[in-house]
């Protein structure tokens, strides 16, 4: 930085953010400046195009903000041009690791429009999977967020899980991500023979597999160091962002719609909802991983209830949603997903609106960034878990 | 929370627990070595049975990325009966799907009405181009011979109308045919011999116990492909096998009068349907592709239900051809009768007649791993891979061996 | 230099390579010898990282190049040096040339002094210990130079925190060092061995003890200053591939950036070797144990040519064993805070390395 004096603006570009360029701070003969420093689009904790500018005075953040928009696909338009079949599709794709959860927003959507009785095998085998995808996706970010604090190991042993849980929800859904299985009325295909069996087994080696996390992540003192009392979150800062999910478990509101506002069969059984109490990395984590187990709880009480009977009911070749217009809102494991249909009584909707969790959640990132230092940067990037394409959609 | 009580003891855990897994056998996979055996149920490639497709272009309409391309052109069919309208028919000219513009929702294959596309679980078809990944019809037909029959369903699972239906359909026409059997047998009774030689349709009326055991397994594969239960299916092959049995009985008994040449092999004793038995050709051909062994097995077995087939329509042609005037009889023949014209002259069945309707698979060829070198070459030079190159050449071989054979035979 | 110059006036022992009259054959079986061990015993350490890695992490690690993988880091290097060499436009050129070689030839320099076995060594220097101290941290020089020349933020706060953490970590590193020095009362690496093998506790005597006994905090300060001074994990800030992309490596490919990283290897090597003469006794098997083929100075010093080779395999065992726990602790462990790295260095390494060289100064005298 020996040209300090003679660079007043650094490198300006017509890229958003990056007109902010060095700015000569203090009068003193130890000049020292503010650096800004671009974080994404393409960036390795970023997991997917996201982008945050970070004012640097050394290793201290001065100001955060966050570019999003990179992956940015239209789906809200493109939807408006979709049948509802087309839609179930297209949704499983903006949250592209909880693609069972979005669908199953739609289907209910369409069916409260209908008003259709879904068989309750259907509504069951919906919750076994949509607490299955929950799993998935907790295991994703537990392996991702150890990764972004340089531990390389989780990630293996959560994709080893993941492993197993996606070839058993292949073997009913025929998807590894992308689901699709769901549809209005109930879910396309009933259960192949021995799932449930392998489902208990697979929820019993994923919870003795389970102490495995709490030890080598949960206990680590490193791990401990980096996000006890990084990035707290108020519960009034919280609720004022619309932060949902765990990252609002975490600062100990137990707003969770499988609870307050059952959908599906959740009002028949028990569901716990793991609660922090600072708000901090520590304690998102923290939610994050005992929702793990949360839900082990919740299949094994599935597998006990699971009713003979169809999956489906009998629909016309084209559903068409009477005219009006519904918000649907479910518990999506990164927050609350909410849809609102509004249809004109045609094949497609009129108007297609997404709550998406992601977006909502990174709303408080320049909150949490504010003062922190670069490592802790990532670190409370990384706790307030999000998907890209469900930031942007 | 979970703060550990004596600093340390965190990080001897995290070692604790790496260390662990330092003993464990890994979890990995060695792909191409080892497969996984996938769930019949995965979204891998679309395959197309081209002969069920009536273009009727649904799929191509309700695919949410219009990445079907579908050309077809009318013909006109003549009257079926003199007198009757000529219809027209949609022929399918062109049948690609674009696999790189694909997203795998499985749409197409489920608004199908014909059955036509199915999903199969391949998944290596990886291209080095994007414009290399629209596939055209014969490839998706290629990939319609790796179609796994889908998987039973789970206990608690409703059985869908049609299976309900079909189960007292097929309890019914089971009934039925028993009941036509026994009455037949004791017609035929007095002209059946002990000769075992195919003739269990008869035979087997004496103890409808027994010809009730006896299934059609091309039905049956037919049925379980459909994901009809395990009973269903049987039951349901039986009729159709008891029905068979007698069609073809009858078939025979259509030919036998001049079939003196036509049939000089004994085919009466392969046709035996025999559950279990498989197209060892298509057997070998699929294990060296690297197929799994249940894959190949269920294949296989299709394969010869479907030669075998095809080698009794074939026969039962050309012993038409021949002219049997004396096929006329409405009692069921027995294999006495058969053999009874094969001392009657023949009267105009031409000498090649029998090598022109044997097909390439009743000749039985021997091979140890021999490949065809120049195909082989040629799909090396193709780019294609060793291994594909290999079971290739390998099929060239024994195609071209058994075709050795045949000639040689023929010329003989 | 030096080295070059005398290999009597400085050196301690005599060399086995020192062979013949005349000075051209040594020097070039001495040469042969550094390289030999530069370019090969990293890379088995580097397969050894690998493999440990891998199973610990439930998978396999690498298995196709050569016999269960063993090849793959020579695969890796032919790969490195078939890309193409980008070197930014807005960069430092000559400085971002020069960067890699800078951290690497220190790497090299260092082999000479590390002595394997008996008389298997380049050249044993007086102030042996003194010189590979003083090397290894010329290498943080390139990577300053390297993260400063790329013209990248990533690349220059990584730079910039090597440079921190070095400062850190420099200074409870030398003081343990200094701690064994007085101990053995020399600074030559075999003069600190032969020490290992005579030293003895009151009320043991005849039982030789290596310096970890009496000194385990300080082995304990010297793993982990030279942990953190390699940027091994979990002290890798300066890479921290999740904030800082790859640090002071982001902006370099192909053939220097496969310097940088055989650096880092060599660098894991080299300082366990210290570690091994240091505290492990160097190429003794056990403490007490003399090695089957050698006599004098407790049974490890003069050795006929298979007390040699089985001294030589010793000092690579013990090697690799501290390599394998340093790969342990990357496995295991997430990557720490650069300013909670400086406080463990400051508030605890250093006041602990200070009171271990006052303790073991007054047990020395005292005894
Ligand atoms: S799977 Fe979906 S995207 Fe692919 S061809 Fe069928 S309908 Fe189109
Ligand atoms: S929907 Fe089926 S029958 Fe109709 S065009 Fe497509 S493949 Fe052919």
């Amino acid at each position: 930085m020996s040209d300090l004096e003679t660079t007043e603006r650094v490198l300006p570009s017509n890229a958003p953010g990056e007109d902010v360029a060095f700015e000569i701070l203090g009068d003193g003969d130890f000049p020292t400046a503010e650096m800004s420093l671009s974080i994404g689009p393409a960036h390795p904790a970023t997991h997917g195009v996201f982008r945050i500018v970070l004012d640097l005075d050394g290793e201290r953040v001065r100001g955060a903000r966050p570019v999003i928009g990179y992956m940015h696909r239209g789906f809200e338009k493109l939807a408006e041009y979709r049948d509802y079949r087309q839609i179930a599709a297209l949704t499983n794709r903006h949250d592209w690791l909880s693609g069972f959860c979005n669908e199953l927003g739609v289907a209910i959507a369409v069916e409260s429009m209908l008003e259709l009785e879904v068989p309750d095998r259907a509504q069951w085998i919906r919750m076994l999977m949509a607490e299955w995808n929950r799993i998935l996706n907790h295991l994703m970010f537990i392996g991702s967020y150890a990764l972004e604090l340089g531990a390389i190991t989780p990630m293996f042993y959560a994709f080893r899980e993941r492993e197993d849980i996606q070839h058993l929800m292949e073997s009913a859904t025929g998807g590894r991500l992308h689901f699709t299985y769901n549809q209005p009325g109930g879910v396309k295909i009933d259960l192949p023979k021995g799932f449930l069996k392998r489902s208990a087994e697979i929820s019993k080696v994923t919870r003795e597999r389970f102490d495995d996390y709490v030890d080598l992540v949960l206990g680590n003192e490193i791990f401990q160091g980096r996000t006890v009392g990084v990035g707290p979150l108020p519960q009034d800062v919280a609720l004022s962002l619309g932060i949902t999910g765990p990252t609002l478990h975490a600062t100990g509101i137990a707003e969770d719609s499988r609870v307050t506002e059952p959908y599906l069969k959740y009002g028949d059984i028990d569901v716990e909802v793991p609660l922090g109490e600072n708000g901090d990395a520590f304690d998102r984590f923290y939610v994050l991983l005992h929702r793990i187990r949360a839900s082990l709880d919740i299949i094994d009480q599935i597998h006990d209830h699971m009713p003979a009977g169809p999956v489906n009911s009998k629909l016309p070749k084209m559903v068409k949603a009477p005219e009006g217009a519904i918000y649907v809102r479910t518990e999506n494991p990164l927050g609350q997903l909410g849809y609102w249909l509004e249809s004109d009584g045609g094949r497609t909707p009129w108007r297609f609106k997404m709550r998406t969790p992601s977006f909502s959640n990174v709303q408080a990132i320049p909150y949490l960034m504010q003062g922190a230092l670069l490592p802790d940067a990532i670190s409370i990037l990384g706790s307030v878990f999000f998907v890209v394409g469900d930031i942007d959609r | 929370m979970a703060q550990t009580s004596l600093p340390g003891t965190g990080l001897l855990k995290g070692l604790a627990v790496t260390v662990k897994h330092l003993f464990k056998r890994p979890a990995t996979l060695m792909y191409p070595y080892e497969r996984n055996e996938l769930a019949p149920r995965t979204r891998g490639v679309i395959a197309l049975m081209d002969e069920n497709c009536t273009v009727c272009m649904l799929c191509a309409r309700e695919c949410p990325d219009w990445c079907i391309y579908i050309d077809s052109h009318k013909e006109t069919v003549p009257p079926a009966k003199e007198g009757g309208r000529a219809r027209t028919r949609n022929v399918l000219d062109r049948f690609a799907i674009d696999f790189s513009l694909c997203m795998y929702c499985g749409i197409c294959v489920e608004v199908c009405p014909f059955d036509a596309l199915w999903w199969s679980p391949e998944f290596e078809y990886s291209e080095y181009t994007m414009d290399a990944l629209l596939h055209e019809k014969d490839k998706l037909r290629e990939w319609a011979d790796t179609v796994p029959p889908p998987p039973a369903l789970d206990e608690g699972a409703e059985a869908p109308a049609e299976v309900t239906e079909a189960i007292a359909k097929a309890e019914k026409e089971l009934e039925a045919a028993a009941q036509k059997e026994a009455d037949k047998a004791a017609a035929a009774e007095a002209a059946t011999t002990e000769a075992k030689a195919g003739g269990s349709g008869p035979k087997k009326a004496d103890e409808p116990k027994v010809a009730a055991g006896e299934i059609d397994q091309e039905t049956y594969d037919a049925l379980i492909a459909e994901g009809k239960s395990e009973r269903i299916a049987r039951s349901k092959a039986k009729a159709a096998y008891v029905k068979k049995e007698k069609a073809r009985l009858k078939a025979e008994a259509d030919a036998g009068g001049g079939d003196a040449e036509a049939a000089p092999t004994p085919k009466a004793a392969d046709i035996k349907v025999e559950a279990g038995q498989i197209d060892q050709e298509t057997y070998d051909a699929l294990i060296a592709e690297g197929k799994t062994e249940r894959m190949a097995r269920a294949k296989a077995k299709a394969a010869w239900v479907k030669k075998e087939k095809a080698r009794l329509a074939a026969e039962a042609e050309s012993a038409a051809g021949a002219g049997a005037p004396a096929g006329e009889e409405a009692e069921p023949p027995s294999p006495t009768d058969a053999a009874g014209s094969d001392q009657a002259p023949s009267t105009d069945a031409p000498a090649e007649e029998p090598a022109a309707t044997r097909k390439l698979g009743d000749v039985h060829v021997e091979g140890t791993g021999e490949i065809d070198q120049e195909t082989y070459d040629a799909l090396i030079a193709e780019g294609k891979s060793e291994r594909i190159a290999r079971a290739k050449a390998k099929a060239a071989w024994v195609k071209k061996a058994k075709q050795a054979k045949l000639d040689e035979e023929g010329g003989a | 230099m030096t080295v070059l110059t005398s290999t009597t006036a400085l050196a301690q022992a005599p060399s086995i390579l020192d062979v013949g009259d005349g000075v051209v054959l040594p020097i070039l079986l001495k040469v042969a010898l550094v390289l030999g061990l530069f370019f090969v015993v990293p890379l088995v350490g580097g397969y050894l990282e690998h493999k440990v890695m891998g199973r610990m992490q439930n998978r396999r690690g690498p298995v196709e190049a050569g016999p269960f993988g063993s090849l793959q880091l020579v695969a890796d290097g032919i790969k490195f040096i078939q890309k193409e060499d980008i070197i930014p436009r807005a960069a430092d050129k000559p400085m971002f040339a020069l960067a890699p070689g800078l951290a690497l030839v220190p790497a090299l320099l260092v082999f000479l002094v590390i002595p394997l076995g008996p008389g298997v060594f380049a050249v044993d220097l007086e102030l042996g210990l003194f010189y590979a101290l003083a090397i290894t941290s010329i290498s943080v020089l390139g990577i300053l130079l390297g993260g400063w020349a790329s013209a990248n933020k990533f690349s220059l706060i990584g730079g910039l925190r090597a440079g921190a953490q070095l400062i850190a970590y420099e200074l409870p590193l030398i003081i343990t060092a200094i701690t064994v020095a007085v101990m053995a009362g020399t600074l030559s690496l075999v003069g600190i061995v032969e020490a290992q093998a005579n030293f003895t506790l009151p009320g043991l005597e005849g039982f030789n003890l290596w310096f970890v006994f009496p000194q385990i905090v300080g082995f304990a300060i010297f793993f982990v200053a030279a942990m953190a001074e390699l940027s091994r994990p979990p002290f890798d800030m300066p890479i921290g591939d999740s904030e800082l992309v790859f640090g002071y490596m982001t902006e370099y490919t192909g053939i220097k950036f496969a310097m940088f990283l055989l650096t880092e290897y060599a660098g894991m090597i080299t300082m366990s070797a210290l570690m091994v003469v240091l505290f492990l006794g160097g190429w003794q098997i056990l403490p007490g144990v003399a090695t089957p083929g050698c006599e004098g100075a407790a049974g490890i010093m003069s050795c006929d040519p298979i007390g040699i080779a089985i001294s030589v395999l010793v000092t690579l065992a013990k090697i690799m064993g501290l390599v394998f726990l340093m790969v342990w602790a990357r496995v295991a462990y997430p990557r720490l805070r650069e300013d909670q790295l400086q406080r463990i260095s400051w508030l605890v390494l250093v006041p602990l390395s200070l009171a271990n060289l006052a303790f073991v100064t007054i047990l020395t005298v005292v005894l």
